[in-house]
């Protein structure tokens, strides 16, 4: 009962703390120790709550939540009967477990045909060009810079975003696109956008999920500018903005020129570091969150 | 010899240039690289159709290939994923940054020249 009990706090305790996450000020400051937290209570909120609910079911074999379910798989019979309130949590547990793990698969693979038929298009229609080596170039007038993440990361500029930036500022764009290559920024936003794609409904889901892409934006800003000049980088932002040749997506407005503002202010003005005890402070938590639903899906309490 | 993708490219841009469908053998005489066997040039056609880029249909003994969809077209579907407007907001690709419209546009406007000035 414990250990249902203690996994049900930790799961509350990972949502309230995620919501509470979504409007912290100091993760723009560390934005790549803010990334970690998310993802650690990405995976301890997971674990917590599908454990929760099967430590609960598990109970009748006394032996804890992964080896009571290997009891349960192998048909064992428990040490106390089953009551209908154990087979519902165990229903309901298993159910979580299986569209969690569903939902990340569905979006992985969606994300990887969806990656490749780009790559395929991409070989087809994008040229080099002898100013940009290893750069795909694409003829549409445009801005538009990105990267198709994978084993062999693509890198692909429009012909619009060539005419639009300096040759500076294409080359902070570049320095900032390796960033995403380097740092594999792609499998971060997965889960996250498989988990908003699961559960729509969910604001602190959807407000995790827009908290982290800006996050790995501002990541890969503060990589590129170790190689390029932060004021170019700031005026190819501000110029991307302006662009806007192409009508928004749906309900990106405000969110869009408030993100880009921000961080082109702090490639001009770099805010103070954060304290080193609140970095490790933050890294700790997160730690701690990613080993204890593990050991709590292992040991029983 | 050219690699395949370098050979799918080209077979791709002579189909885009032509308004009508070509046989194989026609492709195998516009094609820059001459010493190309025709079944090589075959091949190619036979793959891009299954991968669904081209369509073809039979003309006597021969089949007729033709671009399943213009150049354009698929130029504008890499940028509204590369501009993030498909509306399913995958993780499929990382961008740089995405542009603004109306009155926020005037402030990053503002902003920009503000940089430029100092």
């Amino acid at each position: 009962m414990t250990t249902a009990a203690v996994l049900a706090a930790l799961a509350t305790a990972c949502g309230l703390g995620s919501w509470c996450f979504t409007t912290a000020r100091w993760t723009s400051r560390a934005p790549k120790t803010a990334i970690l937290l998310w993802q650690a209570l990405g995976v301890s909120w997971g674990l917590a709550s599908t454990g929760a609910m099967l430590a609960f079911a598990v109970q009748p074999y006394g032996e804890g939540v992964l080896h009571g379910l290997v009891s349960f798989a192998t048909g064992r019979s428990p040490l106390v009967p089953w009551d209908a309130l154990h087979v519902v949590a165990m229903v309901a547990g298993l159910t979580a477990l299986a569209v969690l793990v569903a939902v990340l698969l569905t979006a992985g693979v969606q994300t990887l045909r969806a990656r490749h038929r780009h790559r395929t298009l991409l070989a087809l229609i994008s040229h080099d060009d002898p100013v940009l080596p290893g750069v795909r170039v694409l003829d549409h007038p445009s801005a538009a810079a990105y990267c198709v993440p994978g084993l062999r990361s693509q890198v692909v500029v429009s012909q619009g975003a060539l005419s639009l930036l300096s040759k500076d500022e294409m080359a902070a764009v570049l320095a900032h696109e390796a960033a995403h290559v380097r740092e594999r920024h792609d499998l971060v936003l997965l889960p996250f956008a498989a988990l908003r794609r699961a559960l729509p409904w969910s604001k602190v889901v959807r407000d995790a999920q827009a908290q982290v892409e800006l996050l790995i934006e501002m990541a890969a800003d503060d990589r590129a500018r170790r190689y390029c000049s932060p004021r170019r980088l700031a005026t190819a932002l501000l110029r991307f903005g302006t662009a806007g040749a192409m009508p928004t997506p749906h309900g990106m407005l405000g969110v869009g020129a408030h993100n880009l503002m921000a961080r082109v202010d702090r490639l001009l003005k770099p805010a103070p570091e954060l304290p080193m005890s609140l970095r490790y402070g933050a890294v700790a938590l997160s730690v701690t969150l990613v080993t204890s639903t593990p050991f709590l899906w292992i040991y029983q309490l | 010899m050219k690699g395949l993708g370098e050979l799918e490219r080209s077979i791709m841009d002579i189909l885009w240039a032509q308004s009508t469908a070509l046989t194989a053998r026609e492709v195998g005489r516009l094609i820059a690289d001459r010493d190309l066997a025709p079944t090589t040039v075959m091949t190619v056609l036979d793959r891009l159709t299954r991968k669904g880029f081209l369509h073809r249909t039979r003309d006597g003994r021969a089949w007729r290939y033709a671009p399943a969809a213009t150049r354009d077209a698929y130029v504008a579907e890499l940028m509204l994923e590369a501009l993030d407007m498909t509306g399913d907001r995958s993780a499929a690709l990382t961008r740089f940054a995405q542009g603004v419209s109306g009155p926020e546009a005037e402030i990053l406007r503002r902003a920009l020249t503000e940089l430029e000035d100092e």
